[in-house]
This record gives C-alpha cells, sequence and structure tokens, in this order.
C-alpha cells in the first residue's frame, strides 16, 4: 500500500494493464479471423492520390504467433512480480529483497577475508602485500575520484603521499578520517584584514614563512596582523595544528594552489573542505583496509 | 486556376530544404562532440563549446530541427495528397514554418549558453516551451482541418500515424515541460524526485515512440508504396499495428529507469509494454518492407528505394534490440553504457535518417519540376550512410557491453577489478571508429545537399494540381 495514498489508485492501475493486455488480444483475434480465399490478396476497395491501394493480405502466422507469445509471457511475469498494484506476485519478489541477498551472499563469501585484516593493527596490515592490494583496489573505486589514482590529490583534494597531514598520519587518525570524514573551515578575513590592501600584506607574510619571495614592508605589516587573528589556529610559528585540521604553513604545500592569486583568494573568501563519512557506506572493516592502504602511501611500503 | 484548385506545396518547399540544412548542423555537430569524446582538448576550455553544452544542441537539432522539419514537410505533403484538398490555412501553415525555425534559432542559442531545463530532449527554457506549445497548436489545427474537408471517404494510413503523432506530442510536451518560472530564463519542474524522473522518461520514450517512430511510419506508408510503384501489403496489419503501438508505447519509459527508486510495480509494467511492443512494431517493418513483393528487383536499380528499403531494416533491428534491452536481466548490463547510445543510433540513423533521406529524394523533384541531378550521387550518399551506421553502431555494441563488463567485474576478494577511469580508457579506440562512422554519414549528407542543390538550383517552384478523387472500385 505504501505506494499510493488510497486503493483508487491501486485500481487505476490494475484495470487499464489487464483491459488494455486483453485488447491486445481481440484485436489479433478479431483482425486475424478467416478472410474468404476470393478476397484475400485482393486490393481492398479504396484509392488515395491516384494509386496508392491497400492489399487485402492476412497477418503473418508467424508474426502472430510472436505477439501471442509476448502476450503470455507478460501475463506470466504479472502474476509471478509485483506489476499489478499492490500486488506483490507470487514469487514475492523486490529489487531491494534481491540487493539485500546479493549484498548477503557478497559478505559471506568475502567477509571472512575482511574481517581477518579487522582484527590486526593497521600498521600489520599495511604491511600485507596482499592487504595492501586490496586496499588499493578499494581506493581506486571509492577514493581515486577526488584524491587521484595516484593518491597525489588535486587542488583542494589533499596529496595523501607527502607526509604532510592535515589531521594527523597516525593509522588511528587516518581511520577515524576516513569513518567519520572530516570539515575544514577557513574563515573569510577581506573585512578583518581591512580590504584588499590587508589580504595582500597577510600573503606576503604567508609566502615569508615558507622562505618564498616577499616584500619585507609587506611582510611586517602582515606579521602584526597574523599574531592577532591567524595564531589562535595555525599557531604563533605557522606550523599549524592537527586538531583543528589547521594546516602547515611553512613547508610550501598549497591545498589550494600556491600562486599569488589563490593564496589571495584563500585568506580573502576563506576555505570549505569536506571529506565524507564512510562509516556508513564501507563499514569499519573495509574503512580499516583503506586505513591500512593510505599509512603504507607514506611508508613507501605501497610501492613496493 | 483558384487556389483551392492546387496543393500548398510553399510550406512543404520550406520545410524540405529546411529538414536538409537542420540535417547536416545537427549531424556536424554530433560529429564534433563525438571527437571532444575521443580527443577532450577539443573542448578548448571554452565553456560554450564543452561537450556538455554542445551534447543538448545537438540532440535537438537532429531530433527535432532536423526529424521535425521532415516530419512538417511529409506530414503536410501527404495529408494533401490523400486528402485530394489544400490544406486548411495557408497562413497557420506558414506561421508553423516560421514559428518552427524561431524555437530551432531559440535553442541555437540558449542551449550553449547553458540556458537550460536539464530535462532531456525537454532542455529548452519555459517561454521557448510556450512557443512550441502554440506552433504545435496550430499544427494540429491546420492538420486535422484538413482531413477533415477531405475529399475522400478513408484516411488513409499514413494519417492515422501522423494524427497520434500529434496529439500525443502535445500532450507529451505540456506535461513534462510544466514548470514553475522563476525569471525569464529558469523555471523549475513542477515535479519533484522519482515522479520527476517518471515523467521525465514516459516523455523521453515516447519523444522517441511517438516523434521518432510513429511520425516516420506516417513517411514510410506513402513513400514506400509510392517509389515502389506497389500496393500497400496489408490494410489488416496497419490496423493491428497502428492501435497495439500507439498503445502499447505509452507505457514503456518507466525501462528507463530499472533498479531505480521508482517502485518495483511500474519498472514491471515498463518491461512488459516493452516486451509486447515487439510485434506491433515488426507489424510495420513487414508492412513496409513486403510491399515490395513483386518488385525486388528494383532494389536492384532504384538507389531512392534501397535507403527507404534500408531504414526499414534498422527500425526492425531497433525495435528487437529496444525490447531486448527493456528486460531487466538484460538491463543491468547495458544501462548507463553506450550500448544505449548505440541502439539510439541504429534507431536514429538507420531508420529515422534515412528514411527522411529517402523521402526527400522522392519530395524535391516532385516540389520542383525536375529530375534528381544525379542518382549516382544518390548511390553514394546511400554506401556511405550505411557504411557510417554500421561503424557506430559496432563499435558501440562492442564498446558498451565491454564497459557493461568491466563494470561489474571484481576479484576473488570482491573488490572491483577495473575503476571507473580504466574502462573509460578502454573506451578510446571506440570512441574514435564511432568519431568515424559519424564523420562518413555526414559526409553522405552533404553529398545529399549538393545533389539537391544542383537539382533546384535555377528551378521553378512546381505547381500542384489538385485530381479529382478516384471513383471507388
Amino acid at each position: 500500500m505504501a505506494d499510493f495514498t488510497s486503493s483508487f489508485w491501486n485500481w487505476y492501475i490494475i484495470i487499464p494493464t489487464v483491459v488494455g493486455i486483453l485488447a491486445c488480444f481481440w484485436l489479433i483475434r478479431w483482425l486475424s479471423g478467416d478472410i474468404s480465399p476470393e478476397d484475400e490478396g485482393k486490393e481492398m476497395d479504396h484509392v488515395w492520390d491516384e494509386d496508392l491501394v491497400e492489399l487485402n493480405n492476412p497477418l503473418p502466422r508467424w508474426w502472430l504467433n510472436l505477439f501471442y507469445i509476448t502476450l503470455f509471457f507478460s501475463i506470466g511475469y504479472l502474476v509471478l512480480y509485483p506489476g499489478l498494484g499492490t500486488f506483490k506476485g507470487l514469487l514475492d519478489w523486490t529489487s531491494t529483497g534481491q540487493y539485500q541477498r546479493e549484498v548477503d551472499l557478497a559478505d559471506a563469501k568475502f567477509g571472512p577475508l575482511f574481517k581477518r585484516y579487522a582484527e590486526m593493527d593497521v600498521v600489520t596490515v599495511a604491511a600485507d602485500p596482499d592487504a595492501r592490494r586490496m586496499g588499493e583496489r578499494m581506493f581506486v573505486s571509492y577514493c581515486a575520484t577526488c584524491h587521484g589514482s595516484d593518491a597525489r590529490g588535486a587542488r583542494g583534494f589533499p596529496n595523501l603521499r607527502d607526509n604532510d597531514w592535515l589531521y594527523g598520519g597516525e593509522p588511528v587518525t587516518i581511520l577515524q578520517t576516513i569513518l567519520n570524514g572530516r570539515s575544514g573551515v577557513m574563515p573569510a578575513w577581506e573585512n578583518a584584514l581591512g580590504g584588499e590592501q590587508g589580504v595582500a600584506d597577510m600573503t606576503e607574510f604567508v609566502f615569508s614563512l615558507s622562505g618564498r619571495k616577499a616584500d619585507p614592508d609587506a611582510v611586517a605589516r602582515g606579521s602584526e596582523q597574523f599574531n592577532m587573528l591567524c595564531t589562535s589556529c595555525h599557531g604563533v610559528d605557522g606550523r599549524g595544528n592537527q586538531s583543528l585540521g589547521a594546516p602547515n604553513l611553512t613547508d610550501n604545500i598549497w591545498l589550494h594552489g600556491g600562486t599569488r592569486a589563490r593564496v589571495m583568494e584563500s585568506i580573502a573568501r576563506g576555505r570549505n573542505g569536506q571529506m565524507p563519512p564512510h562509516r556508513e557506506f564501507l563499514g569499519e572493516e573495509k574503512a580499516h583496509l583503506l586505513a591500512a592502504y593510505v599509512y603504507s602511501l607514506q611508508t613507501g611500503q605501497a610501492d613496493e | 486556376m483558384t487556389d483551392q484548385q492546387t496543393y500548398n506545396y510553399t510550406v512543404v518547399r520550406q520545410f524540405a530544404i529546411m529538414t536538409i540544412v537542420w540535417g547536416i548542423v545537427g549531424m556536424l555537430v554530433g560529429v564534433i562532440i563525438a571527437a571532444q569524446l575521443a580527443w577532450p582538448v577539443l573542448n578548448f576550455d571554452i565553456p560554450w563549446l564543452t561537450f556538455g553544452r554542445l551534447r543538448p544542441l545537438h540532440t535537438n537539432a537532429v531530433i527535432f530541427a532536423f526529424g521535425g522539419s521532415a516530419l512538417f514537410a511529409s506530414s503536410y505533403y501527404i495529408v494533401q495528397h490523400t486528402c485530394h484538398v489544400r490544406l486548411l490555412s495557408d497562413k497557420l501553415a506558414a506561421f508553423t514554418f516560421w514559428g518552427w525555425q524561431l524555437i530551432i534559432l531559440s535553442a541555437a542559442i540558449t542551449l550553449p549558453l547553458g540556458i537550460t531545463t536539464s530535462k532531456e530532449y525537454a532542455e529548452l527554457e519555459w517561454p521557448i516551451d510556450i512557443l512550441i506549445t502554440l506552433v504545435w497548436v496550430s499544427y494540429a489545427l491546420v492538420f486535422f482541418g484538413t482531413i477533415l474537408k477531405r475529399r475522400v471517404p478513408h484516411i488513409y494510413v499514413a494519417n492515422w500515424f501522423f494524427g497520434a503523432f500529434i496529439i500525443t506530442v502535445a500532450i507529451l510536451h505540456i506535461f513534462n515541460s510544466a514548470a514553475v518560472p522563476v525569471s525569464m530564463l529558469k523555471s523549475y519542474s513542477v515535479y519533484a524526485g522519482v515522479q520527476d524522473a517518471m515523467v521525465q522518461w514516459w516523455y523521453g520514450h515516447n519523444a522517441v515512440g511517438f516523434f521518432l517512430t510513429a511520425g516516420f511510419l506516417g513517411m514510410m506508408y506513402y513513400f514506400v508504396p509510392k517509389q515502389a510503384g506497389r500496393p500497400v501489403y496489408s490494410y489488416r496489419l496497419s490496423v493491428v499495428h497502428f492501435w497495439a503501438l500507439i498503445f502499447t508505447y505509452i507505457w514503456a519509459g518507466p525501462h528507463h529507469l530499472h533498479y531505480t527508486a521508482l517502485p518495483d510495480w511500474a519498472q514491471s509494467l515498463g518491461m512488459v509494454m516493452s516486451l509486447i511492443l515487439l510485434a506491433p512494431s515488426w507489424g510495420g517493418m513487414i508492412n513496409g518492407i513486403m510491399t515490395l513483393s513483386g518488385a525486388w528487383e528494383k532494389l536492384r536499380t532504384d538507389p531512392v528505394l534501397r535507403l527507404l528499403i534500408v531504414s526499414i531494416s534498422f527500425y526492425g533491428m531497433s525495435t528487437f534490440e529496444g525490447p531486448m534491452m527493456s528486460i531487466k536481466t538484460v538491463n543491468a548490463l547495458s544501462h548507463y553504457t553506450d550500448w544505449t547510445i548505440g541502439h539510439v543510433h541504429s534507431g536514429a540513423l538507420g531508420w529515422v535518417a534515412l528514411v527522411s533521406m529517402g523521402s526527400l529524394y522522392y519530395l524535391i523533384p516532385r516540389l520542383f519540376n525536375r529530375d534528381l541531378y544525379s542518382l549516382k550521387l544518390v548511390e553514394v550518399h546511400f554506401w556511405t550512410a550505411t557504411i557510417g551506421i554500421v561503424l557506430y553502431i559496432a563499435s558501440m555494441w562492442v564498446a558498451g557491453i565491454m564497459q557493461g563488463l568491466m563494470w561489474r567485474a571484481t576479484n576473488a576478494d570482491g573488490t572491483l577489478t577495473y575503476s571507473f577511469v580504466e574502462s573509460v580508457q578502454a573506451m578510446h579506440p571506440y570512441f574514435i571508429v564511432r568519431f568515424l562512422g559519424g564523420a562518413f554519414f555526414l559526409f553522405g549528407a552533404l553529398v545529399m545537399a549538393w545533389n539537391i542543390w544542383k537539382t533546384i538550383a535555377g528551378a521553378k517552384p512546381a505547381v500542384g494540381v489538385i485530381p479529382a478523387p478516384a471513383a471507388a472500385h
């Protein structure tokens, strides 16, 4: 009943379907009736556009049989499967049921394999070449869209091979990141910095943190503002804070792009980073293998 | 001689010429986007030229500009000739021509600009949708008005199909395009979620069923017997397959939504009705091909007839493939793959385009009182088009089935064997073959345009004098 607001709609589906199929039967029974031998193959009694005429040929037998076969198949199908309104069909089949059966089957078959690895700690799993291969295959299916099939990321999506961790590279932290996701928020600072000039000064200062060439006067001006506004997240030395996901600004790695324009945009308008949670989608056992694979990327084991 | 003693050939001529023009435009855009899929650099990073914006331009141009103009031209010609009267109103007919061209022009401007409802095959925004409705209602008035004043008692079978096509497309367009405008160029569908999907595919599949099938069957029922000089094979068959076809098609939409959030009962109904559709579709194929019985030798000498008959063969092939692909088990493999693209083009290039082109080769000499400039060039067109279609659909079959198999392949540990991007990489050679197929087909269309140009250059428009209806015999 769930699909319908009243039983009216149930019959609204059943009646036209059944009547329609019966009408097909009636139509072909009616017009496949006998043609008297003298009429067969003769022209019908109408002419259009001087020479357009039609013959009175019977319906081809093989074609009629084809029609009957599809009609009988359809009736059989609608008796066995859902189709006629709320009637569930004799097989009690549902698409969600079929999906669940296939998932259960796969779980029964592959579950023990994943379970075995889930019971080992992440570092041990990362040392196992078979486990790493499984992890890598899952990575290219589930993670590569954002992080790239080589795990080197893209603008806005962290590189997982550079040993620079926003939230920390400990096995347990990686696993938490995969299971629960992360939201990184950098607020927009344009107003607080007093407009474009302030943003430009701050950009020079941030450049100086990683030893890039910067205008000394602007760096001095930016430095004052940095101490007031930025240190609570990025730290006094600009090395960031992994418990907040605040990036290290001294390592010359730029998640959202390192050109002057991109950095200015990051400061002026802020950034929002989203790593979606995968606990429900993948489950803990698969996430465990993925964490091991990602961990192995920094130890170099993955490329052995 | 008064107007009422002649046919209105003006509007037929206009639509016939524009059919060729829009055909070349639409196919050219198709070849460009096929090349973009093989070599993405051809997007040039220019938003207006990217695949996402040009693809709807391609589909709208070939379906509604090329196919639509062919349908207007042939239905206006056929309804006059088989009713032995002039069109109901020359003014209204002229309005449908200029209105339709304006709609096409607006589509060609808005779609590359990214102005779209994002409903497939119904991308045009609400002001254009309203214009479509006005033109379509006028079309219905002209067509049915002409039927009403006919001078023969019976309505010819071609007109049944045109009539069903006109009425159903009106209903589909109005219901599917119902939307709430928020500005001149933006609206939101009145349906949401799975209901929106269902209405969209009810529309989408019947755009195929009524626009691209019923309408073109009307074309077939006139031009094939005329070109072959033979009677239609079976009147009874035409009655059965007409009613069965128009009844069954309207249910088939849900097969586009197998294994989605659409309720199971709707998916099942869509599937069984698609299967029942096989015989009614083949009824049309039998009637078309068997009309040649007793005149088979003409296929050797008449390339125009050959175009028409090969188009019917492709119709038969695609209407077998369609019901097969609607079976859930097959669909689980074929859905979302390029097999679907191959299937559509076996119908669009093989059936719709070839039957239109064959009809134009019949029609244009009669509209200009000239013999075709060159039958040799029709021969060239026939072979390049056929080779193009075969390259296109064969590459998409292989590519689509490969894609489907790659997506479902799993390793011994249950993980997927291939990442998505590997399946995209594997498609590359087939994308190139498909591009070549499209280029062949476009080349054939250019040959046709040249041939028609040489036929009509300097010709005076023909005047069609209405003959007296034949007495019943």
